[in-house]
């Protein structure tokens, strides 16, 4: 036999029912053995579920999971890199432009093209031949470059996100010692190629942060 | 959890093997709740899908909350996603009322072969959703109204159903 208490039960054992339903239901209950039997059953119900334990997987899915990884283009791929913290802060675009910055400053694990040139109009770096190479006129309007954003990036730090600001220093930090190191290297090895093209891509890769950093959106007052 | 924190950063970074790290320490739980949201069919696909779906949108987890609720919350979404499959699945085994009809209007012989977690993943959809949202994940009505983009009305009564249709199989 089915009465509409039934269907009120699961409620009753929620406590969801104000007092006025609450006080009927139970003497309801009080009279009806039907309904005392269904909410011994609901009760044990919502029990056994709340028991319940997690199992792993029969199979190891990760392996599948892994090959599916390598084939997602949102986050790129630097296992085996410098581990860098990323924080929340940054949109896609900003994320991407960071890891191609991080890509660059990764000493012996990003092999950079000997073909390839630098943009024109970056900062810091100039064309001298098939390879891109740091001269001293192009130190010099780097350095200028870098000044003026970094100028900015302090005028607008107080209002961006403190975990963004984190981010993009300990970035600048990485950038920074990369760039000692190749020059440092430059200075054993003037003449290596490899060593001038890593530089000026790190370089332009820290003018390329600074303008993102400086094109990052306030925070809300 | 520290080492969860310390993991998702550096995946977050690229690091595969501190994803690894993460999957190991949660398949177990996202398992098990694709297995009772989608059913064991499409368990392992969905948590796939859910890991994933978690490495691509690392970048917008926020360190203050922890790891495990972030992944949970994500790995939810991605289950109710998969609509196209669950259509698969009701096309495959039953439609609600069939169900009911194979669960609990044979009242005679209940088939008391299938333990209670098989039970679940029998339920129709809908049911199987909220009953595992609360009384499994411990979600309120007003929060699975709004996943499931339904009433809290509908979703009490979901729930109702979901928990008379199982009480059959609690010795299971």
């Amino acid at each position: 036999m089915h009465d509409s208490w039934q269907d009120r039960l699961s409620e009753y054992v929620d406590d969801e029912l104000n007092a006025d339903e609450r006080l009927a239901l139970e003497s309801h209950l009080a009279e009806c053995a039907t309904c005392r039997a269904l909410l011994a059953e609901l009760q044990q119900v919502v029990q056994r579920a709340g028991a319940l334990s997690d199992r792993a997987p029969d199979r190891d899915l990760w392996p599948d999971i892994a090959s599916r990884l390598e084939k997602s283009g949102s986050v790129v791929d630097i296992a085996t890199r410098r581990a860098v913290p990323r924080r929340v802060s940054f949109s896609v675009p900003q994320l991407v432009a960071a890891a191609v910055v991080l890509m660059a400053v990764s000493a012996g694990a990003v092999w950079l093209t000997m073909t390839s040139s630098s943009t024109p109009g970056e900062p810091g770096v100039s064309s001298g031949g098939p390879a891109t190479v740091v001269t001293a006129v192009a130190v010099t309007e780097y350095d200028a470059a870098v000044a003026a954003l970094e100028q900015e990036l302090a005028a607008r730090r107080s209002s961006l996100d403190r975990t963004t600001v984190a981010v993009l220093e300990e970035n600048l930090r990485i950038i920074d010692e990369a760039i000692e190191e190749a020059r440092a290297a430059l200075e054993r090895d003037p003449g290596n190629t490899y060593l001038n093209q890593h530089l000026a891509q790190t370089m332009w890769g820290k003018v390329r942060l600074l303008r993102r950093a400086t094109g990052l959106t306030p925070l809300a007052s | 959890m520290e080492n969860d924190a310390a993991d998702a950063r550096s995946a977050a970074g690229g690091d595969e093997r501190a994803f690894e790290r993460l999957y190991r320490r949660h398949v177990p739980r996202i398992h098990s709740l694709a297995r009772r949201m989608m059913g064991p069919e499409d368990a392992d696909e969905a948590t796939q899908e859910a890991f994933v779906r978690a490495w691509e949108k690392l970048g917008t987890f926020r360190a203050e909350s922890a790891f495990g609720t972030w992944l949970h919350r994500l790995s939810i979404n991605v289950f109710l996603g998969r609509r196209a499959a669950e259509a698969r699945r009701k096309d495959r085994v039953v439609t609600g009322d069939d169900v009911m009809g194979r669960m609990s209007g044979v009242q005679d012989r209940p088939d008391l072969s299938m333990d209670f977690e098989t039970a679940i993943g029998r339920l129709p959809p809908g049911a199987r959703k909220v009953f595992v949202l609360h009384d499994v994940e411990g979600f309120k009505h007003r929060e699975i109204a709004e996943l499931l983009e339904v009433n809290e009305g509908t979703s009490k009564a979901q729930l109702h159903r979901a928990r008379t249709m199982l009480r059959r199989y609690l010795e299971a």
